[in-house]
């Protein structure tokens, strides 16, 4: 009795496969824009794969000189001090916070709730320009520096420290005394100048883990070694000029992405008030993009993690 | 945007930058075999580029660059999946069209844009991009480098850009169309193996060609924002620059890792192509239907964890070589499994030679002499030998590039009376085959002997070397036969134009044909089915069914009593 049961529903389901895979219907159970979204974002997946793998080759091929984001993301707006990683936690949490109201106006899709579609997705565009914003405010001070470094003659990039082992700005090591709000541009000569009159001074490789180069011999190095502030496509005060390459340019690409993700949500936004979808009776294109959102948060997470955490 | 329409639209388009490639192919051939000789044709065709007719190196470079990308990716990769992708896909699985049109539309003209500007590329005062088509750093990174870095490769990168917008427009519409739009009845196993190809190839194309996108991101960025992801220690002019750090390797990873599966990308459909051509041909089922589909899937899969064997002597670790030969060699298998199943349907077969047929054992001829020498190649120890030269090129050249391009033409010759209402002139069919097939293993199969005795690749010209000297009168003999073959497509091109407007009117079905594509209407209507969509009840390899009134059963002709299911 139970064996055939058994038999019965193995053949059963095997039927129901051959009917769902028979042709005249959507096997996948979803349209045909939606399947094009999923395969749109596993080739767009493949795509920051290509970067990010790139990134982890250069990463561990100068591990030495590749610089500690705790040391590079120290700020966070209106509050002094360094707040090592807080300000890209906070816009991280924002952006998983939009596809959290980007699954509510889904889910008011889904019942045919305008108004409730509204609120949800406005506020993921409220989330999406916050993201955005951000992340000028994370350029911005990456590009015009914060302590400053020496690049030696043989192209490294090197921190200074004080006699203790602690990292010094250049401007206490010219000046005396961290400077204020202002980012003076300090000559190579000023530096050399001021490195050579404190006693005790070394120079350190931005890596992990690494020891300061001895006194004498930072001495002789800092005599050739040229001053550097902020970073750009060529240069970068944190470490290995690569690392400002691929920070531009992987952050830039997704930032592209989440500007695009929200132009996009402001397009279907302007449908939702115009009743499109009402019309239409589903509000199947809130899920099409609602994918591409929750696909480009989730870029962010290894973005953030490959950038910031590891 | 009707599919047809947009699958004659890749044809032409394919069809005209193919004879553009061809034609350049057939100019280094007479720089490569009379080298420092006048030709008053290249003054005239290269201008400043060929003074007194004696070609220039830069421009020696140039065309083998654009020549192989051409055909690697506009005839081959465009040109072919495009053209019978969007004809084949709604046809033979009974759908009205596909999926979505207008993006169906977007992938066409996204082609088209990119091929023009790989043309305009062309006239540029510098001259076009000239890195080779693997376009690798630093070579294509530094505007500088040589005459066709600079714009040229500008042009090379944004028309490439396009390109691979549309192949993911492209792909995306025929994975869903197979997905989601099949008729009643034709489930996935009784899908035309053509159709298995092509879904195939467009998720190895939306796979790779993004990987393609970041690499040349990448490459654009280290052009003009000064970046170092490629460059490290570079002089130039006695001038150091300022790019350090980065890895000219890492394009290679990049690239090939999009590079191996654009191999299978081409030979796929080709391989699809010929299944059906063979089997309604022999008038017999495919043998293996489920190791076909099988083999298919077995070699996309292979196809993405192979790049390494293109790259064996960039310093890599040679225990690293040994895994990608392993890999490598694995690829063996499916492709035998293949090759055997097309012979196997060949074996006592009722055999129709029409020229689709001979294309199709053609491709099957060129598909095993190419890939006996993959052996060779794919073994890291034996390659190292004879890396970098004309083994390589002859290797390549037959298994892809001549397995495609057949396959391509017995997809011509079969469907044009889909395409167009009317027949080709088979008489000037069997003359085309019989040139084009000789001339082609005219070309390419002494290269090999030019390989092993260590003729490099890519060289302007073999005379600064005593030890080639021998060698120059094989290149006599490649550049005749190559400029024969070259002939011979004229043929095709008139029989190809004169028939689409004065080619006897084809009937419904002039092959006796299983596939759905023969139940519609000679003349194209939009939606392709009058009426309804016809329902299949059986697989589409029915030929020569004991027991049957006819030598085939289309696939919507219902189970007769007591016919086995099977399919």
């Amino acid at each position: 009795m139970s064996d055939h049961a058994v038999v019965s529903s193995a053949t059963e389901s095997s039927n129901s496969t051959a009917r769902l895979w028979g042709g005249g219907r959507q096997p996948l159970g979803a349209s045909y824009g939606k399947l094009m979204m999923w395969f749109f974002l596993l080739s767009d997946a493949l795509t920051f794969s290509g970067f990010l793998t790139a990134y982890g080759l250069m990463r561990y091929k100068f591990s030495e000189s590749w610089p500690i984001a705790e040391a590079v993301f120290t700020h966070f707006p209106y509050v002094n001090g360094e707040q090592p990683l807080l300000y890209v936690a906070l816009m991280t949490f924002i952006l998983i916070m939009s596809s959290v109201t980007m699954v509510l106006a889904v889910d008011a899709g889904h019942h045919n709730r305008r108004n409730s579609v509204i609120l949800w997705l406005g506020l993921t565009i409220v989330g999406g320009f916050f993201f955005l914003g951000s992340q000028a405010w994370e350029w911005y001070h990456f590009i015009i520096g914060d302590k400053g470094s020496v690049q030696i003659a043989d192209g490294r990039v090197m921190y200074v420290a004080n006699a203790e082992g602690n990292r010094v700005s250049l401007a206490e090591l010219v000046e005396g005394h961290a400077s204020h709000g202002h980012h003076a541009h300090y000559t190579d000569a000023q530096v050399r100048e001021a490195f050579a009159r404190t006693p005790g001074m070394t120079l350190v490789a931005p890596g992990r883990d690494v020891q300061p180069i001895p006194a004498a011999q930072s001495q002789q190095l800092v005599k050739e070694a040229k001053a550097i502030q902020g970073a750009n496509m060529t240069r970068n005060e944190y470490g290995s000029p690569l690392f400002a390459n691929f920070f531009f340019f992987i952050t830039g690409f997704h930032g592209f992405h989440v500007f695009s993700g929200v132009v996009i949500n402001i397009v279907i936004f302007i449908n939702v008030i115009m009743g499109t979808y009402a019309r239409r009776g589903h509000y199947e294109m809130i899920e099409k993009v609602g994918l591409y959102w929750h696909f480009v948060d989730l870029v962010w997470v290894f973005v953030f993690t490959f950038f910031y955490l590891v | 945007m009707d599919h047809k329409m947009i699958a004659k639209q890749f044809l032409i388009t394919g069809m005209t930058m193919g004879l553009i490639g061809m034609v350049m192919s057939v100019l280094f051939r007479l720089q490569l075999a009379w080298p420092e000789q006048g030709f008053p044709i290249l003054e005239r065709l290269l201008g400043k580029w060929a003074p007194d007719g004696v070609m220039d190196p830069s421009i020696y470079l140039a065309l083998v660059t654009i020549h192989g990308t051409i055909m690697v990716f506009f005839v081959l990769t465009a040109g072919l999946s495009g053209t019978f992708s969007n004809l084949l896909i709604p046809l033979q699985i009974g759908a009205r069209d596909m999926a979505s049109g207008f993006l169906n539309m977007l992938s066409y003209w996204f082609f088209f844009v990119s091929s023009v500007i790989m043309v305009i590329s062309l006239f540029v005062t510098s001259g076009p991009a000239s890195a080779g088509w693997t376009v690798y750093p630093p070579l294509s990174a530094l505007p500088q480098a040589i005459p066709g870095s600079g714009l040229g490769m500008t042009l090379w990168l944004v028309s490439m850009t396009l390109f691979i917008v549309s192949s993911l427009l492209g792909g995306l519409n025929y994975i869903v169309t197979v997905l989601n739009l099949r008729t009643k009845g034709m489930s996935m196993t009784r899908l035309p193996l053509t159709i298995w190809a092509f879904m195939v190839t467009a998720i190895l194309g939306v796979l790779s060609f993004p990987v393609l996108l970041s690499a040349a991101l990448l490459l654009v960025f280290d052009r003009s924002m000064g970046t170092s992801f490629y460059l490290s220690d570079i002089f130039i002019g006695g001038q150091v620059l300022e790019h350090s750090g980065g890895s000219p390797v890492l394009f290679q990873h990049l690239f090939w890792f999009l590079g191996h599966p654009e191999v299978y990308i081409i030979l796929l459909p080709a391989l699809g192509i010929t299944s059906e051509v063979i089997a309604t041909n022999a008038r017999k089922p495919i043998f293996g239907y489920r190791a076909m589909v099988g083999s298919i899937l077995a070699i996309a899969f292979l196809s993405f964890i192979v790049w390494g064997h293109h790259m064996f002597v960039t310093g890599m670790n040679p225990f690293l070589g040994s895994v990608f030969t392993f890999t490598t060699l694995l690829i063996a298998i499916p492709s035998a499994v293949k090759a055997f199943n097309y012979i196997t349907t060949l074996w006592k077969g009722n055999i129709r030679f029409t020229p689709a047929m001979l294309f199709s054992i053609a491709l099957v001829s060129t598909f095993i002499t190419g890939g006996l020498t993959g052996i060779i190649l794919g073994d890291s120890a034996l390659d190292i030998n004879v890396h970098d030269t004309y083994f390589v090129v002859a290797h390549f050249h037959i298994v892809m590039g001549l397995s495609a391009i057949f396959g391509m033409f017995a997809g011509i010759y079969h469907w044009f009376p889909k395409m167009y209402g009317r027949r080709l002139n088979k008489s000037l069919g069997y003359m085309h085959f019989w040139l084009t097939f000789i001339s082609a293993y005219g070309v390419f199969f002494p290269m090999h002997f030019l390989g092993m005795a260590g003729l490099p690749r890519r060289y302007y010209t073999n005379t600064a070397f005593p030890m080639f000297d021998d060698l120059a009168d094989i290149n006599v003999l490649i550049s005749n036969f190559a400029i024969l073959g070259a002939i011979a497509q004229v043929l095709f091109f008139f029989n190809f134009f004169y028939s689409m407007f004065r080619g006897p009117r084809s009937v419904q079905n002039p092959w006796k044909s299983n596939t759905l594509e023969w139940t519609t209407p000679v003349e194209h209507i939009h939606g392709n089915w009058p009426g309804e969509i016809p329902e299949v009840h059986r697989w589409a390899y029915d030929y020569s069914k004991p027991g049957m009134d006819e030598d085939f059963v289309p696939q919507t002709v219902p189970l007769q009593a007591g016919e086995p299911k099977g399919h």
